[in-house]
């Protein structure tokens, strides 16, 4: 197995290896690097400032109005999506009414739910972002129409153009979009488990909620986990970077005074709005020593034994 | 990897999503000899009750959309929840044509041929290499590749777009086509390794004792092996990069250059001033049928495809 296996190693290696060292590695050491200068990204001049940017970050207003926003989501978005996730794959799983003898049974038509709860999990953020735009829309969208319909016509909230209320509504739309992809995740896992496990727990008087938490969560924390990490990811990048830059008003997105900037889109401004590119990238190591921050906590905070079954 | 059909009596025909209403069944109480299982009907009420609720809450939105494009403008805002009075294709036409859709649509065919072939080609030849062969740095080569999952993409985004600028690949569609490849290795690789490890090595020994190269047993035994697990990672890269907006939007700015899914934010900042919703709703609609009239074919590829990575 000898033979030429040093020329084949680098032979199959080359190519891709160069072409990601190029376009990702080597980008994220420059924008490291880059932190700690003055370029503006407009001229190839630049000089070296030490930690300026760094203490200019600490005093700027709008940045600590993006990550207090940036963290709401890591810490809402994750509970909320797996949560009602859980909730409605632990339906589909022992919601049926049993039949012949098993202790619990799924619902009927459990599959055609899975279908339908992953239809936006396919759709591009973008899509999805422009469809709630209207929807949202104050004057004649869907929601307010409803509420006229209903008989609300006083209630007509200016949802995105309101910055009390703009963030929940970029929130809302990314659980939308979410939920399925969980419940497809965690109804699988749950379908491993051990049909007599619920039967022996059933038998000893048990309800069907206090099998969730006392068999289900134990059996399935491994993917609960990092389903959580996945979420928690998603919602500090680039998803909502197009939600937040589709939906909401102001100069280039970013909602009523700043009521829903986020760190990807603040970067996103700072590098190719206001030609402050080294500024940009002092932000965007906030954001990954977050992102990194946001992964070691789940990590640390939800270590379990790993129980096998 | 089993991911559908866990429960044998889902019958419901894939096909037909036959409207959020499809799902309710016969809730007719079972006749209560214990308490456990009027427990178990009471279940069984609440369960369908918020299950329909939330596919309701799924299909509405999007059902809206395919009425809503077929209305003229008037109608949009006049009465958002009523039916189009007749069907007006001439929205879709409009879309299609004055709206540049189908330049649209062909710039992303482009791109997203280009490069899923080369992030499976490339994805499958590093993973490969990584699975099978033991030599020095092979490790930090791995631990290189899967680092790039977790990283916040918009932090090398800014430098990138000056190299791409230096190199004169940005805003064409051949620089669009490297930077996806590049930006979806970390995944392919982290699952064909996965894959590459899972295969039987007696094979790959036995062509290589009969005088195959390395080169020729990857590509003649060892890739169609991997069907499977390249079949599961290119539906999860076709669904990223068909749907991808970040890295357009910053690399590839020039208006006849654009992919769909940046293309329609243009078009829907441009309709406001223009006034042309339907169109837009037009375009949003014939931008969201493909995918998921092929979801709905190859369901069940799709859901082990996109759930293959966060079960691992």
């Amino acid at each position: 197995m000898q033979h030429g296996k040093y020329r084949f190693i680098v032979g199959f290696l080359a190519a891709p290896l160069a072409l990601y060292a190029l376009f990702v590695i080597w980008p994220f050491i420059q924008s490291i690097y880059y932190s700690f200068t003055d370029w503006t990204g407009l001229s190839p001049e630049f000089g070296m400032v030490g930690f300026d940017n760094y203490s200019r970050m600490l005093d700027d207003e709008i940045f600590w109005k993006s990550l207090q926003h940036s963290l709401t989501f890591a810490v809402v978005l994750p509970l909320v999506t797996v949560g009602l996730a859980l909730f409605f794959a632990f339906m589909l799983n022992v919601g049926g009414r049993r039949r012949r003898g098993a202790a619990i049974a799924g619902v009927r038509g459990s599959s055609f739910y899975k279908i339908v709860y992953f239809f936006p999990q396919v759709l591009s953020i973008a899509i999805v972002a422009l469809l709630f735009q209207f929807a949202y829309n104050p004057n004649s969208g869907a929601i307010n129409s409803v509420l006229k319909g209903v008989g609300l016509g006083s209630v007509q909230p200016d949802w995105l153009g309101d910055p009390d209320l703009a963030l929940i509504c970029v929130m809302v739309v990314l659980v939308w979009s979410t939920v399925g992809f969980f419940v497809v995740l965690f109804s699988a896992g749950m379908a491993s488990i051990p049909r007599d496990f619920y039967e022996a727990a059933l038998l000893d008087g048990a309800n069907r909620f206090t099998t969730f938490f006392k068999i289900t969560l134990p059996l399935l924390w491994d993917t609960v986990q990092s389903g959580w990490i996945y979420m928690g990811i998603l919602a500090l990048g680039a998803e909502s970077f197009a939600v937040v830059q589709i939906m909401t008003v102001g100069p280039s997105g970013g909602g009523p005074d700043y009521s829903t900037i986020v760190l990807p889109l603040y970067v996103y401004q700072k590098a190719f709005r206001d030609g402050q590119a080294a500024y940009a990238t002092t932000i965007g190591v906030a954001l990954l020593l977050l992102t990194l921050a946001f992964a070691a906590v789940v990590m640390k905070v939800g270590r379990r034994e790993r129980l096998e079954f | 990897m089993k991911t559908t059909d866990t429960v044998p009596t889902g019958v419901e025909n894939p096909g037909s999503p036959g409207g959020p209403g499809a799902g309710v069944t016969k809730t007719a109480p079972p006749v209560p000899r214990r308490t456990a299982k009027a427990e178990g009907a009471t279940l069984n009420v609440f369960s369908h009750g918020v299950l329909i609720i939330w596919a309701i809450m799924v299909v509405t939105p999007l059902l809206w959309a395919v009425m809503t494009s077929f209305k003229t403008d008037r109608a949009i805002f006049t009465s958002p929840w009523a039916l189009p009075d007749k069907l007006h294709f001439e929205n879709w036409s409009r879309a299609w044509t004055e709206a540049h859709m189908s330049d649209y649509f062909l710039n992303t065919i482009l791109v997203v041929g280009g490069s899923l072939f080369g992030t499976l080609l490339l994805g499958s030849m590093a993973a490969y290499v990584l699975a099978r062969f033991d030599f020095p740095g092979s490790r930090f080569i791995y631990f290189l590749f899967i680092g790039g999952m977790s990283f916040p993409i918009i932090l090398a985004l800014v430098p990138l777009f000056y190299v791409m600028q230096n190199m004169a690949l940005l805003n064409t569609l051949h620089g669009l086509i490297l930077v996806y490849i590049a930006y979806s290795l970390p995944f392919t690789v982290f699952f064909l390794t996965a894959f590459f490890r899972t295969l039987p090595s007696s094979v790959a020994e036995a062509a290589f004792v009969d005088g195959a190269s390395h080169t020729r047993t990857f590509f003649q035994v060892m890739l169609p092996m991997a069907k499977p697990g390249l079949i599961s990672v290119g539906i999860f890269n076709f669904l990223g990069q068909w749907n991808q907006y970040l890295l357009p939007t910053v690399l590839n700015t020039e208006p006849e250059g654009k992919v769909l899914s940046q293309g329609l934010v243009q078009l829907a900042v441009s309709q406001g001033y223009k006034g042309d919703w339907s169109g837009l709703f037009a375009g949003l609609v014939m931008a969201m049928l493909p995918v998921l009239a092929a979801y709905i074919i190859f369901q069940r590829q799709v859901v082990a495809g996109l759930t293959a990575g966060a079960v691992k």
